[in-house]
């Protein structure tokens, strides 16, 4: 499939740790673009086939057939200094995708949460979801030409989040708003991540 | 990775794509243990060694695509194979030395502080 010369997919051997952040949004928010627009290697996409974990399908079909949907994802990388490269794993934030990303999100920094303020009621079901599982998130506001004009702290009003979570403009077809929206998470985790607090006294 | 008198999928009559993960990976649909992720980097030790006969294609072309540093989920991805089975794969062929993660097989739950010191640095050179 990959017809591209394949000396150039490898790492470079000075590399030893990876990392990986998590861009999440609805249908159209823009997470492929940001991928895209960030990362130094052609961006990689993959569909996996996962299993519908939704409510009532089981029992709908008489426990024996389960659903498969297909999930779209995508990856990007950005070689951080000769010894650290940082993954972004686009993956759509969809209720039935739970299962998905939250096996994406162990060993995470941190999910970068794509919102578009044409349509914020569809992000609740992700935050939610963030917010119960202490997985650290920050949210980014993609704009579009005839978005609304809201500022931050409407958006932050809008979507009920901590006083603390950082909400961030981000155009994701540039590459360096892209990388401070990435920075405003990573600087976020620093020093509220919630699952440090475990292994803090 | 050990034959067991199940049929043998090294010379399919589809392609990987159609078949249902658990065929390829005679049954588990995911990795034994959490100990792979898709950032995972990895590499073949020594890709020159024989795999056993009863590995599988997927597992002989995964071993063969890591001759060099890769994470999981390109690796996955130029193999055209899902990120789900390559990530079962490969935890097996770690267990059997075929290949190995370069930064260890423990995963923490969250990055420690150096690292995340070393991706603020990283983001705040990119223009
Ligand atoms: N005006 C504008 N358009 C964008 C922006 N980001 C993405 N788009 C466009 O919005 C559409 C959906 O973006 P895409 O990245 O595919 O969204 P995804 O479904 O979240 O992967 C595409 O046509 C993009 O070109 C942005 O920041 N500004
Ligand atoms: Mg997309």
């Amino acid at each position: 499939m990959d017809s591209a010369g394949s000396a150039d997919r490898y790492l470079p051997d000075t590399i030893q740790r990876s990392a990986k952040i998590l861009v999440v949004g609805a249908f159209g928010v823009g997470k492929t673009t940001l991928v895209g627009s960030v990362s130094e290697i052609t961006p990689l996409r993959t569909e996996e086939v996962m299993t519908e974990a939704s409510v009532g399908v089981d029992e709908l079909h008489g426990g024996s057939r389960k659903r498969t949907t297909t999930v779209a994802m995508d990856f990007g990388r950005i070689t951080i200094n000769p010894e650290l490269v940082l993954y972004l794993f686009g993956a759509p934030g969809q209720r039935r995708f739970w299962d998905l990303w939250t096996d994406l999100a162990v060993g995470a920094i941190g999910v970068l949460v794509l919102v578009d303020v044409r349509t914020l009621e569809e992000s609740f079901d992700v935050l939610e979801q963030l917010e119960e599982r202490e997985l650290p998130f920050a949210v980014a506001v993609n704009r579009f030409p005839d978005s609304p004009d809201v500022d931050l702290d409407q958006v932050s009003a809008a979507l009920d989040l901590l006083p603390e979570t950082p909400v961030v403009e981000c155009d994701a077809r540039d590459r360096h708003s892209c990388a401070q929206a990435l920075l405003a998470l990573c600087e976020y985790v620093v020093t509220h991540d919630p699952r440090s607090r475990e292994f803090a006294q | 990775m050990t034959g067991s008198g199940e049929p043998d999928h090294s010379t399919p009559a589809f392609p990987a794509r159609a078949l249902r993960p658990y065929v390829i990976t005679r049954g588990r649909a995911r990795a034994s243990r959490n100990t792979v992720g898709v950032e995972t980097l990895l590499i073949a030790p020594d890709p020159d060694r024989e795999l056993p006969v009863t590995a599988s294609r997927e597992e002989r072309s995964l071993v063969r695509m890591c001759s060099r540093l890769l994470s999981l989920a390109e690796a996955a991805v130029h193999l055209d194979l899902p990120v789900s089975l390559v990530s079962v794969l490969a935890s097996d062929l770690i267990d059997a030395g075929y290949l190995s993660a370069r930064s260890g097989v423990s995963r923490p739950a969250a990055p420690d502080s150096a690292l995340l010191l070393e991706v603020l640095n990283g983001l705040r050179g990119i223009r």
